[in-house]
This record gives C-alpha cells, sequence and structure tokens, in this order.
C-alpha cells in the first residue's frame, strides 16, 4: 500500500488532472527535489519559490483572487508562524468583504514530533491553526484519508490548512487507495524519483479515482465500551495500538480520528461519550490552550451528566521547544506508554 | 522630478485633452468633498474612524481613470490601501458607498458595516479588500500577475502603499517575487510617498534616498514622480502601464504626495497648511489656461458639497447591521 507522502503525491496528481488545480509550489516542491518529504515529485504544476513564507501565503491568495486554484506548502510548520497575519487575512477575506470575495486555497505544512527533528522541525500547528476562523483545517493519520482530504481540500471555496504528521508520511497504510497499483514496489517504480539524476525522469501515475473524505466526518477506528478516545495525526495509530493492547487487560477502548478539526465531528464524539462516559483527548501541541481544551471545555458544558469521570487531556508538555536528544523528544510530548497509562488510569477513575 | 506638462500636454488635439482634463478636475473635487464629508461624519459622531486620502487626489484619480476595468484575469487587479477613494470615484463608484462605510450601515456595500471608511472592497471590478494591517497587498498582489501572465491578454494587477509601510518586509517580498527570473511579471508597484509614518517622518527612518531606488536594484524599471501633479500622474502611469501590458514585467512608480489632514481621526484629521494642495494648485493652472473660471469651480464645489451632504443624511438613517449577520460569509457556501 502507498505511504502517506505517495497518498498525497497522488490526490495532488488527481487535483491537478481533475479539479483545476494551477500552481502546487514553496520551497523546494518543484523538481529535483519534489518536496522535503517527497510528497510534490513529478507534478506538472509545481514550482520552487524563493524561500519566504509570507511570500508562498501571499502568493497563494492573490492566485485564488486571480481565479487559480493554489495549492501552497510550508515546509515546515515551525516556518509557518511568521505569515500568521496573513493566514488571519486569508481567514477573514470573505467575511470581511461581507461574502465579496473567496479563497479557494490549500496550504499544506508537516507538523509535529517524530523525526528528531529538534527546536524547529517537531512544533505541531493545530492549536494556532485552529485559533484562526474562516479556514477549514485538517489532519489525517492514514494514507487513504490523506488523499481522501486532500480531494475535498482542493474542491473547497474556502481556505483550508491541510496539516501533515511528519512522523507518519513514511508508514504504508491499510487500506488500497482507489486505483493504486497492488504492488507496493511496482507504485514505487511508477512514482517516485530515482536517486541521482532526475532530469529525464518522468513518472508513470496509475488511473487514480475519486476518493473525496467529507470535511467535518470523523472515523471510529475501534469500537469499545468503557472508555472514548479522540485524538488525530501522530498520536491517532498510538491510541488504536493502546487500546488494542488494553482490550487483551479486558478495558474496552472506542478510539475515535478526528481527521477534521474544523469544521469537526461532535455527534461522534457525544454519542460516543454518552455510551462510555469517560472520554480522553489525545494530541501532542503544547498543553496550554490547546484544541483538546476546547474539545474538555465542550464535553463539561454539554455532556456533564453523561460523564462517569472528568474528561481528560493528554498533550505536550507546556515548554517552550522539542529538544533534540531522545529522553528530550520523548518526555516532551505523548509517547505509546503515556497514552496506555492514561487510557488505564480513567477507565479505573472513581469518584 | 519633471516639470508640469499642461502646456506640452496642450499639444494634444484640444477638445480631447480638454475633455479629459475636466474630467480629472471634476473627479479631484468630488473626491475631496468626499473626504471632507467623511470627516465630517467623524466629528459630529457618525462614525468611529476616519482614514482616507485627502491630498492623493491627483495621483489615484488618473489611476483609477486608466485602469481596465473588470472581473477577472482579463482586466487589471488593483491591491489597494486606504487612501484611495479617488481611484474607487474613477471607476465610476458612487460616494454614498464611501459614506455608508463611514456610517457602517448594513448597506455599506464593500464590507456591510464590518470595516472602517476608506477599506474598499469591489470584486467586479478586481479591487481586493483593502485590510487595515499595513503592506499585506505587497505580498498579495504577485499572485493576481501570476494569473494573468499565464492567462495572456494585457490585463496587470497594480498594487498601492505608502512610504512608512516599505519598511514592512512584504514590500521585499513584492520586489522578489515580481522579478523572479524564472517568472517576471506584469505587476506596477506603487509607493505614494507622503513622507510620513503617522507621527514618524521618513526622515528619521529611512537611509535611502528614493524608494524607487530599491526596485532598480531588482532590475524593475522605477521612476519618482510628483503625484500632485494630476498631469504628470496622468502620463506616467499611462507609459507605465502600457510597458507592463506589453512587456508584461514589473514597473515601479514612487509618487511624492501630501497628506493634507494626517494620518487619520486618530491625529485629529484637521487640515495641515504647509503641504502642496494638488487641488489648489491644479486650479490655478486650469484657470490661468483658461479652462474654467473660479466661479465655475465654485459652483462645482458646492454641487458636490451639497450632493455629499444629502447623501450623508440618507446614510445617516439607514439601518445598522443585524446582530445575527456576524455569521454570515465566514465561508463562502454561506453566499
Amino acid at each position: 500500500m502507498a505511504n502517506m507522502a505517495q497518498a498525497i503525491r497522488m490526490a495532488l496528481h488527481y487535483a491537478e488532472e481533475n479539479l483545476g488545480v494551477t500552481d502546487i509550489f514553496g520551497e523546494d516542491v518543484g523538481m529535483p527535489l519534489g518536496g522535503v518529504f517527497t510528497c510534490t515529485q513529478g507534478l506538472k504544476t509545481t514550482w520552487n519559490s524563493p524561500l519566504d513564507e509570507r511570500g508562498i501565503i501571499g502568493a497563494a491568495m492573490g492566485i485564488a483572487m486571480g481565479g487559480g486554484r493554489p495549492v501552497a506548502e510550508i515546509q515546515f510548520c515551525d516556518y509557518v508562524y511568521n505569515t500568521i497575519d496573513l493566514l488571519k487575512l486569508a481567514g477573514n477575506t470573505c467575511w470581511s468583504s461581507n461574502g465579496d470575495w473567496n479563497l479557494p486555497m490549500v496550504v499544506r505544512t508537516p507538523v509535529g514530533s517524530g523525526i528528531r527533528g529538534s527546536i524547529y522541525h517537531s512544533h505541531s500547528f493545530d492549536a494556532t491553526m485552529t485559533h484562526i476562523p474562516g479556514w477549514k483545517v485538517v489532519m489525517p493519520s492514514t494514507p487513504l484519508d490523506a488523499y481522501g482530504l486532500l480531494i475535498t481540500a482542493c474542491k473547497e471555496q474556502n481556505p483550508v490548512m491541510f496539516l501533515e504528521p511528519k512522523a507518519l508520511l513514511r508508514v504504508k497504510g491499510e487500506e488500497r487507495i482507489p486505483g493504486e497499483p497492488d504492488d507496493d514496489r511496482a507504485l514505487s517504480k511508477m512514482i517516485d524519483a530515482p536517486l541521482g539524476d532526475r532530469s529525464q525522469w518522468k513518472p508513470q501515475w496509475p488511473t487514480l479515482q475519486e476518493y473525496a473524505v467529507p470535511f467535518g466526518k470523523g472515523k471510529l477506528v475501534r469500537e469499545g465500551s468503557q472508555v472514548t478516545v479522540v485524538s488525530y495525526g501522530r498520536t491517532l495509530p498510538l491510541c488504536a495500538k493502546a487500546a488494542a493492547a488494553l482490550a487483551d487487560e479486558g478495558l474496552s477502548a472506542e478510539v475515535i480520528d478526528l481527521r477534521s478539526l474544523w469544521p469537526y465531528d461532535w455527534e461522534l464524539i457525544k454519542q460516543s461519550v454518552q455510551k462510555t462516559g469517560r472520554v480522553l483527548y489525545v494530541n501532542e501541541d503544547t498543553e496550554v490552550t490547546n484544541f483538546g481544551e476546547h474539545l474538555v471545555r465542550r464535553t463539561v458544558e454539554e455532556l456533564f451528566y453523561s460523564l462517569l469521570a472528568p474528561p481528560r487531556l493528554l498533550a505536550g508538555k507546556f515548554v517552550p521547544g522539542i529538544g533534540l536528544a531522545d529522553s528530550l523528544e520523548m518526555a516532551s510530548v505523548p509517547q505509546q506508554n503515556d497514552i496506555t497509562a492514561a487510557i488505564r488510569s480513567l477507565a479505573a477513575e472513581q469518584p | 522630478m519633471s516639470r508640469p506638462r499642461l502646456i506640452k500636454e496642450a499639444s494634444a488635439p484640444l477638445q480631447l485633452e480638454k475633455e479629459l482634463l475636466l474630467r480629472i478636475h471634476d473627479l479631484m473635487v468630488k473626491t475631496r468633498v468626499l473626504e471632507e464629508r467623511l470627516i465630517q461624519m467623524y466629528k459630529q459622531g457618525h462614525g468611529y474612524f476616519w482614514i482616507g486620502g485627502p491630498g492623493e487626489e491627483a495621483f489615484n484619480v488618473p489611476l483609477g481613470l486608466l485602469m481596465k476595468k473588470g472581473q477577472g484575469p482579463a482586466y487589471d487587479y488593483l491591491h489597494a490601501h486606504y487612501r484611495q477613494s479617488g481611484t474607487m470615484l474613477a471607476l465610476g463608484e458612487e460616494p454614498i458607498g464611501a459614506l455608508r462605510q463611514m456610517k457602517n450601515t448594513a448597506t455599506d456595500p464593500y464590507s456591510g458595516g464590518r470595516n472602517f471608511a476608506g477599506h474598499f472592497s469591489l470584486r467586479k471590478y478586481n479591487v481586493a479588500p483593502v485590510s487595515s494591517p499595513i503592506e499585506v497587498q505587497y505580498a498579495i498582489a504577485p499572485g493576481t500577475a501570476m494569473v494573468q501572465k499565464r492567462h495572456g491578454g494585457d490585463g496587470i494587477t497594480i498594487v498601492t502603499g505608502g512610504d512608512a509601510g516599505t519598511a514592512e518586509g512584504d514590500f521585499a517580498s513584492c520586489l522578489v517575487w515580481s522579478s523572479r527570473p524564472a517568472n517576471p511579471l506584469p505587476i506596477l508597484i506603487i509607493v505614494t510617498n507622503n513622507k510620513w509614518g503617522i507621527s514618524t517622518s521618513a526622515e528619521g527612518q529611512h537611509g535611502e534616498q528614493r524608494i524607487s531606488d530599491r526596485a532598480k536594484a531588482f532590475g524593475i524599471q522605477a521612476k519618482t514622480i510628483n503625484g500632485n501633479d494630476p498631469i504628470e500622474a496622468y502620463t506616467e502611469l499611462k507609459e507605465a502601464m502600457e510597458y507592463v501590458r506589453k512587456e508584461r514585467k514589473p514597473y515601479f512608480i514612487e509618487a511624492l504626495v501630501s497628506r493634507l489632514y494626517g494620518h487619520s481621526s486618530a491625529s485629529g484629521a484637521n487640515f495641515v497648511g504647509d503641504e502642496v494642495d494638488c487641488l489648489k494648485q491644479f486650479e490655478a493652472r486650469l484657470a490661468q489656461d483658461g479652462l474654467l473660471t473660479r466661479q465655475q469651480m465654485d459652483d462645482l464645489r458646492n454641487r458636490y458639497t451639497e450632493d455629499m451632504a444629502a447623501a450623508a443624511r440618507q446614510a445617516r438613517d439607514e439601518p445598522q447591521p443585524d446582530p445575527d449577520s456576524i455569521w454570515k460569509h465566514i465561508y463562502a457556501e454561506d453566499k
């Protein structure tokens, strides 16, 4: 099966062939590199931009205003912070102009820890991005969802922030992308650029089909009855693994992949929490004014009388950065054992 | 700086030239009276804030007259700043729209009562929404120019801003992105230089002799012009636009202008006596050349003053936006 980087590439290929995507651009996005994570290799509308994040977001806004359909990349979300007021402007352009203008644009950026990226290649962006109204914000945890969410993003009339959990970009999926070949090695030969000279290389795209994951719809990853675990991105597979391990201990945890942060699937969370009475939210952004805190607040306000224990949030430590040393990274953001322990503890909590 | 060219221009077919001069004058008067009415509305409590462009009419009116007006990449895009009511009126906008925005009524055609005076948005003529952050328009403008370059035809992108904002990085971004050897862009980059950033003089902050020198460093053709002379402004803009339309390459204009009522209402919005008044200067020339009499010009001004007062009365009585409307237009599908 394709990994997430290949899935993103195939979705972009589908989008430039079928959905009117005109410009896939950013730093090192065009050939010969095709993106530092290879997500944009071999695509026909890619080009390399100057090393200027504000220029990239601004150009995407302008291209969208001019009737193009841009997919811009910020190489690491750690470098998106100097564009915050442009992101705010993109988010308020439709509202401020009382509906006169809208910006059909997608911004992709890799987020989170997991590659020992130290202080400026490990940050998360979901907490900050969900503070900016007017955008739709999504974050897949599987290649198929990456494919389907990106196709939906490229059909949107509004700005979409597509967050790519960099720890999962190289992880192969368990579900087939409609149209991808049966053999992984065959896919790699077709669409992965060779090492060395790439000047004559052209990808052979499989005949892909449209598969759109709607925004605002989460996914029930595992059914359970005692605890609800809601996560997205890098921590989602860790939650699923924890739930599988805990099942052997006789603990039944339900796992929800939110996938879409704004809008998000409150109905799915609500139904689950009303069933289990216990909920743990897991993500790796810093925990103060974290998106999970919003979900905890809403859970308390709307589901209080269904709860058997306080809702919990397991998130990144509120420290200025993720240190390079293995011990520092592991201590800063939720790991497998933290998640397992948090689910176990919540399941056992009694008044 | 080149000298006023009124006499030289008169060598063109007289009737046409006269018509154009009178049209420019008419729009300059209309713009000035509109701005003065906006200030008055603010001072009378019929608005929370005023910002605008009295002192930039001689430049902004010709700009609007020369724009290729329409929607989409075949036409000109304008990424404006908040001193360009003259350009909007020259594009054919009715002044009551600006008055409604001042009064933040539901009928405000540019923002529905959501944004400050002078923050225009007009998609039907490719006028991008004006926003308060200084200079973001310089980062956005290359995007529309890229689409236009690919589209073909002679549509261009025009971006304007003030001199103080050129200290922001987006101005440098615009110069870099417009002149990339991989894809030079059909963009006219404009700075109206009034030598002030709110209360701070450019003299203490900017070491460059001319802002246009910065464009030259990128191989962009650049000029500094007298933006207080509508004939020079018209002629230079026309030449610059023809170059950009045909060559599909960037061009840069620094227009020296006045700021006749200060930065905004935050600094009092009172008339500043020691700066060149482009309208007064132009009217003296028109009278000297015998194109208009003082009486005719006074009559024109009085007529606009009456019109504007009536329009302001009308705007004042219109309803505020509905509180529930805050949820409208967060996303485009709500249209």
